[in-house]
């Protein structure tokens, strides 16, 4: 070539060779293998400790091989990566650059591939040791199976407690919050005194930590001997409490939907002769509720697991159920029970406030 | 007595002096077009008017009723003067039909049926009635225009405020919305519009008044105005106008 190779027009002009994967796929392919080697390794510890603890069962045995097998499967994905790599080496050799670059954007594509699964795998494995460490002793601790299910009748019954707490507290809290946050932005000098009182409220009840609501609310009103209070139930003043520290959260999300809405829909409201309440009632809360619905259904997902907290004060919920089975028997598994139906109960609320949130995003999107 | 009267009126926001002591007076029947560079207060007097804004002087009078100041049941105001913006503020969580009717049974207490029906009336009108169960999102521009104006007009006003309601829609949209204006303006409806349409101002107006500086600077009927302004403050809009070839 006559013109100098290093000048700008030279460099833009000579193409961009593809990266070459070969390294990377046999880390990969190495990786997947020593992953089969270690798997093996855990599935015969496992085994061991079976055999110590007579336990032998023909099924076992067969699901041990096959998890003990199963990581062979990435050496598919290694070994394509590797196939591809070497074939994107060829096709440059014969400069065929094109070919070059598919089968090098393949090799890498697959390398990453088994490294994610491997990733994954080996977290697992880590789990299985920690849980058959020290003689099975975690698995014990957590997952003592005959305890969890002669304690599950108790649990479950205790666990109701916790619901009717939560139900009743949600629906409190989701009213009382948004009268508060209508009584935060009213308008006008005449209503200073109760935007001021609603404002020291949240502020209060959103530092305060809502163990110290429930047991102040709990223990002190009724010892205020004031015959109201001590006649209620110990489950209704948990709601009290739980629906005072709420309360103000939810105030929050209310308050930041209301402000959501544009000034335009107001003055397109009042300019028809609707009156301030009117245009709250007709235009304003319907929208911003609409919009505020994911944060006010996390808010409420946060109160269900608050309601554990009502055993300070002696209710007698799921929790403090578990952990009076967990001090007779000197094991935790009536706990994991409890974990386990709060997972239950959470994991389709959070999905469905993810599907809510996707629901407004397309809405946006749309315009 | 002249259906409403502006005196003198100042409005600020913080220290920025909008209207500085405007004057406009409109008669029964009479379509008023506010012209005049952005920012010239044009929007801020029809919302004056409407009280979404309060003033810091002069006055407004209605009918000779004083319709500013401490006092005043702006409710009430506010059923005789519609106004309809440039963003239509259609509710968007409600239906179209919903969205006219709400006014007329909150306000008026007027019964269900008969808001629905009249509602279906003024839809039918505009040609709309199909839509009446859509939402606003569901209408192009032009008809979610044409919808605000109805809703307006159920409350059946005796001042319609229109503020710049075709700055916002597609060039191809406009006419549709003109066309109702041309009918409402026949059938004597009184209205000010603040209006970048220079065209059909001239068309409609009864009165063009072209404001600047916080003032009606210069007012008179469409053809003096367009054809023969006395300022030069005017003449530089108008030129300008043309020269963008909207006139």
């Amino acid at each position: 070539m006559a013109e100098p190779s290093n000048t700008k027009e030279a460099r833009r002009r000579r193409p961009t060779p593809p990266k070459d994967g070969f390294a990377f796929a046999l880390l990969a392919l190495g990786w997947a293998v020593c992953l089969a080697v270690a798997t093996w390794g855990v599935m015969v510890r496992v085994k061991a400790v079976m055999s110590a603890n007579n336990f032998q069962a023909l099924w076992t045995d067969g699901l041990l091989l096959l998890v003990a097998l199963l990581p062979l499967a990435l050496l598919l994905p290694a070994s394509r990566s590797l196939q591809q790599s070497i074939q994107a080496r060829r096709a440059l050799a014969a400069e065929n650059l094109i070919a070059a670059r598919v089968h090098s954007a393949e090799a890498h594509t697959w390398a990453w591939f088994t490294l994610g699964y491997a990733g994954a795998w080996l977290l697992l494995l880590l789990l299985v040791l920690f849980f058959i460490a020290n003689n099975v002793a975690v698995g014990r601790t957590f997952f003592q199976l005959e305890l969890i299910a002669s304690s599950f009748g108790l649990i479950l019954q205790a666990f109701w407690v916790n619901v009717v707490i939560f139900l009743f507290a949600g629906v409190l809290s989701l009213l009382w919050g948004l009268v508060v946050a209508i009584a935060k932005l009213l308008p006008g000098r005449p209503a200073q005194p109760i935007r001021f009182l609603a404002t020291f409220y949240t502020d209060a009840f959103l530092s305060l930590p809502s163990i110290i609501v429930i047991y102040l609310v709990g223990f002190g009103l009724p010892l205020t001997g004031i015959a109201f209070f001590r006649s209620l139930p110990l489950e209704a003043l948990a709601v009290l409490a739980l629906t005072l520290t709420y309360g103000a959260y939810m105030a929050e999300v209310y308050r930041a939907g209301l402000e959501s809405i544009h000034p335009s829909q107001w003055a397109a409201a009042r300019s028809l002769g609707l009156s301030y309440g009117q245009t709250l009632r007709f235009v304003i809360i319907p929208q911003a509720v609409r919009r505020i619905v994911p944060p006010l259904l996390n808010n409420f997902i946060g109160m269900q697991k608050d309601t554990a907290l009502v055993n300070v004060v002696g209710v007698i919920d799921a929790f403090n159920q578990a952990r009076i089975i967990a001090s007779n028997n000197f094991n935790l598994s009536a706990v994991t029970t409890v974990a386990i139906l709060f997972i239950l109960i959470t994991i389709p609320q959070t999905r469905l406030v993810d599907r809510l949130v996707e629901r407004d995003r397309a809405r946006f999107r749309q315009g | 007595m002249s259906l409403l009267e502006v005196r003198n009126v100042v409005k600020r926001f913080g220290n920025n002096e909008v209207l500085r002591g405007i004057n406009l007076t409109v008669e029964a029947h009479q379509v008023v077009c506010l012209i005049g560079p952005s920012g010239c207060g044009k929007s801020t007097l029809l919302r004056c008017i409407n009280g979404l804004e309060e003033i810091q002087g002069g006055e407004i009078r209605l009918h000779g009723d004083r319709i500013t100041g401490p006092g005043v049941d702006l409710n009430a105001l506010r059923r005789e003067v519609g106004i309809v913006f440039q963003s239509f503020n259609l509710f968007p969580h409600m239906t179209v039909l919903q969205n006219i009717t709400l006014a007329p049974t909150q306000v008026l207490r007027m019964p269900e049926e008969q808001a629905r029906e009249k509602a279906l009336a003024l839809l039918k009108r505009i040609g709309l009635e199909h839509k009446a169960q859509a939402y606003p999102d569901q209408l192009s521009g032009g008809q979610q225009q044409r919808v605000a104006i109805v809703r307006a007009l159920a409350m059946e006003p005796m001042l319609l405020l229109l503020d710049e309601i075709t700055s916002a829609l597609d060039p191809e949209l406009v006419s549709e919305v003109l066309n109702l204006l041309r009918e409402l303006a026949r059938e004597g409806m009184t209205m000010i519009l603040a209006t970048h349409e220079m065209g059909f101002a001239k068309e409609v107006a009864s009165k063009v008044c072209f404001l600047y500086g916080g003032v009606v600077h210069e007012e008179g009927p469409p053809e003096q105005i367009f054809s023969n302004p006395q300022q030069e403050r005017t003449q530089q809009f108008l030129s300008s106008i043309i020269e963008a070839g909207r006139l």
